[in-house]
């Protein structure tokens, strides 16, 4: 029994040593960054890719929680909660709404033209815009968040509740005004 | 070390309800018996065969339930703050949060009115 424990002993403090050594906290950090990168890139080339455009929906909400996720990584938790609110939540609802309002022959096959010309025009298009979106990160400089900010829900938080309370009220308007806007509209479709 | 920080409790939760399921899965991979036939791999739908295609265009219904869904859903965006800095903001705070929700609550009381919420 002594042997054994002395030997588990050996063992774990041999893996301190070399987590040790190897500066594990980089590499677990860096880790954590490309699986959460890869999970979001191979679930947007699978919404290209996928024939069937429920699984393309499904694929593009995996993506957007997973971009969730690394704002939640890059120290931003409320833009992650956003992210998975309004993108997670509320646009991956629309489209799946979109999807079962619309009627199709076949799901199999029910993604967009796989035409050699289509194909070309996406690839220019989106190539165009990696392009911009590359150059105007390059050019841009960016800055160390500084501490003294602290977290920035608290602050928002903050100037939400005391200082702009009336565009806060005003926003909740705005959802009611969208709300029974969408429910005349879509009550008429329903009833005609 | 970033990744130990707050929510590296959360990662670590997420990885252990990864393994869990695949360890349990593994073994129920590696021992089934494997006869397949016809009959086993076409999808279950209450033990009747399906006729014709089983896409169909759904219902109009669906759709209201969908934009209420939507705005509640902005509204939560607006709560998170709200819930995080309650303890210091107090009773002012509150008190906006309900005209808020009841601004809101309106908009669902008029879907209720309107008979929105009734399935037709």
């Amino acid at each position: 029994m002594n042997e054994l424990l002395k030997l588990v002993h050996g063992v774990v403090n041999w893996g301190m040593d070399t987590a040790e050594s190897m500066n594990a906290g980089v590499l677990i950090d860096a880790s954590v960054f490309y699986a959460l990168m890869w999970v979001s890139v191979l679930a947007a080339l699978g919404v290209v890719l996928c024939r069937n455009v429920v699984h393309s929906a499904l694929l593009l909400t995996a993506s957007f929680i997973g971009v969730g996720c690394l704002y939640i990584y890059m120290d931003s938790p409320f833009i992650g909660a956003v992210q998975f609110l309004v993108y997670g939540g509320a646009v991956a609802i629309l489209i799946v709404m979109a999807l079962m309002l619309t009627r199709r022959d076949d799901m199999a096959h029910s993604n967009l033209s796989r035409s050699l010309f289509c194909q070309a025009g996406a690839a220019v298009i989106s190539g165009a815009f990696f392009l911009c979106i590359s150059v105007a990160s390059l050019m841009t400089q960016f800055r160390e968040m500084s501490a003294e900010l602290g977290d920035s829900v608290t602050g928002l938080a903050d100037m939400m509740l005391t200082k702009y309370i009336l565009p806060f009220e005003v926003a909740a308007v705005l959802l009611l005004i969208a709300m029974i806007g969408a429910l005349v509209i879509a009550k008429g479709a329903h009833e005609s | 070390m970033k990744i130990m920080g707050d929510f590296g409790g959360l990662g670590i939760f997420f990885v252990v309800t990864l393994i869990f399921p695949i360890t349990a899965l593994i073994p129920a991979f590696l021992l089934q018996p494997r006869h397949p036939t016809k009959q086993k791999g076409i999808p279950y739908e209450c033990g009747v065969d399906t006729i014709g295609k089983t896409y169909v265009q759904y219902r109009i219904g669906y759709f209201l339930y969908a934009l209420i869904f939507l705005v509640f859903d902005i509204e939560t965006v607006f709560l998170y703050p709200w819930a995080v800095r309650f303890g210091a903001l107090g009773l002012f705070a509150l008190l906006e949060m309900f005209l808020f929700l009841g601004i809101l609550g309106l908009g669902l009381w008029y879907a209720w009115k309107k008979g929105a919420l009734s399935w037709k």
